[in-house]
């Protein structure tokens, strides 16, 4: 298992339930036993959830594993299956599960600066959360879930929040621009700035300190966010959320083939036999979808294992199953939202309950008249009856 | 005992949630079995009457951790603490729920309103 999050995790679950009894190797380049991540932006950002709340593994949980954590694999050899790692180990293997993630985007050249954050890991969360209750003004750099979220709760930690955002309407690619509109309202609602239809230009440092260079390479503090429309706003913290991406660098020549991570059948199998990629780094062939889908969801994570853990061990003698519709949730200043199904498949969208106004909608999206996505803001029962039908219609 | 709803008015693949506290639900499965749960996720404030109905299985409307309907237990994360089961009888046509003595597994946001006090 080269991975230790959620997709490792649910991965090393499924071994065992489905009766494997051998030797389990779990590989993770994170220091910490799998964490849950949705909240890092939600409640253990907002200080109401503690890092113990965040822990996945159960107190009686024991999977008779061998947990090599702080390593990162650095390859993978074909010929005698095994993972390599940064320290020099190899860890040989009869099957390997990849689930090694993604890493947070960053601007380019914003590295150095201090007070300049993203959002991914444990330890991202706990160092975003100690500089956000020093207060101040903070500009998130992309108006997306995780840009969203980390703006509504520094807003109630009592930050001063703008959001920047380069498309003209948030979230137009996992929602749909009319329900990114009216989801994207929330910000403006609770006072938060949203600027959209506008790129970032750089960042700059603080001038006092910005001609000293810190033992760390640091060159001094972010004090401004530059717009490409010349404007600049002021800041003390600044988050970049744009984004991810799946972290395969260690399989390039490895003969595993990789497309917009690793790319992968139905079931989870990658272009070598023995080896299977589930999670964030995953590209599997969706077939409701018609087409390669790289899921970076929690649900995705929890549930694809499964399927890819029945294919190594049956060596590819299982008819994948039609999987769910992809699903994802957000929590953004009190208001539950959530989305199942494919945005950019559908043709119209139409409220179906709820309003605009009221921050209550519940949103079927259609292609062809054909219900292909819901979204819900605040509607988990309608929402859920809505995603139980998509499912039941596509299998 | 506590009377629920009439076994007439609770289709196959519904819930009924009682207005107790801490809220019970009861399910009455595809397969026509009655099952008593407490009605709260214990990861996050959310009903499981809302939640998606399968088997012996609900999962939570939110985040989708899922409980085993007849046991309480955790099948699937992020909730880690089962559910309390009841018992269910139904009488002259009437779904009966007998509480549990067991402690509550309440949700941390929860857990710590209660321990706040009302509000």
């Amino acid at each position: 298992m080269v991975g230790a999050s959620l997709a490792g995790l649910s991965a090393a679950r499924s071994l065992r339930r489905q009766g494997f009894d051998g030797r389990l190797v779990v590989i993770g380049d994170e220091l910490h036993r799998p964490y849950d991540r949705p909240p890092l932006s939600k409640e253990f950002l907002a200080g109401t959830l503690g890092e113990a709340d965040l822990a996945l593994e159960t107190d009686d949980e024991d999977l008779r594993a061998q947990w090599l954590l702080g390593a990162r694999a650095t390859g993978l050899d074909r010929a005698e299956r095994a993972v390599r790692l940064a320290d020099g180990r190899e860890v040989r293997a009869d099957g390997i599960v990849i689930a090694t993630g993604a890493v947070a985007r960053t601007l380019p050249g914003s590295g150095s600066l201090a007070g300049v954050h993203t959002l991914r890991t444990l330890d991202d969360a706990r160092a975003l959360r100690e500089e956000l209750a020093s207060g101040g003004r903070l500009v998130v750099i992309g108006g997306g879930f995780i840009g969203a979220e980390v703006a509504s709760t520094a807003h109630a930690l009592g930050l001063d929040v703008t959001i920047v955002e380069a498309a003209p309407t948030p979230l137009a690619g996992p929602i749909g621009a009319a329900m990114g509109g009216i989801v994207s309202t929330l910000h403006g609602d609770h006072g938060v700035r949203l600027l959209c239809g506008v790129g970032v230009k750089g960042l700059r440092g603080d001038e006092r300190s910005g001609t000293r260079v810190s033992p760390d390479g640091a060159r001094g503090r972010v004090d401004a966010v530059l717009l490409e429309d010349g404007r600049s706003i002021s800041a003390d913290i600044v988050v970049v959320g744009v984004g991810a991406r799946p972290c395969v660098e260690w399989l390039e020549g490895s003969g595993v083939e990789l497309d917009n991570g690793v790319k992968c059948g139905a079931d989870g199998r990658t272009s070598l036999a023995g080896v299977v990629a589930v999670g964030d780094c995953a590209n599997w062939y969706d077939p409701r979808a018609g087409a390669h889908r790289r899921v970076e969801h929690w649900t995705g994570a929890r549930e694809r294992p499964d399927a890819a853990v029945a294919t190594l061990l049956a060596g590819g003698a299982v008819e994948p199953g039609v999987p769910r519709p992809p699903y994802f949730w957000s929590d953004q200043y009190g208001v539950k939202i959530q989305f199942a199904g494919y945005a950019a498949a559908a043709d119209s969208v139409a409220i179906e309950a709820g309003t605009a106004d009221d921050r209550d909608v519940l949103a079927v999206y259609r292609r062809a008249g054909v219900p292909v996505a819901v979204l819900g803001m605040n509607q988990p029962r309608l929402f859920t009856r809505w995603r139980k039908q998509l499912a039941a219609a596509g299998s | 005992m506590i009377p629920a709803c009439r076994l007439a008015d609770l289709p196959r693949g519904e819930a009924h949630r009682l207005d107790t506290d801490p809220p019970v639900s009861v399910f009455h499965t595809d397969e026509g079995e009655l099952f008593a749960i407490d009605d709260t996720c214990t990861h996050q404030d959310a009903s499981l009457a809302d939640g998606w109905l399968e088997g012996c299985e609900v999962e939570c409307p939110l985040h989708a951790s899922k409980f085993d309907l007849r046991t309480g237990a955790v099948d699937s994360p992020p909730a880690k603490l089962a559910v309390r089961t009841h018992e269910v009888v139904v009488e002259e046509g009437v779904i009966q729920v007998r509480l549990s003595a067991a402690a509550p597994n309440p949700p941390p946001c929860v857990a710590a309103r209660l321990a706040g006090g009302p509000g």
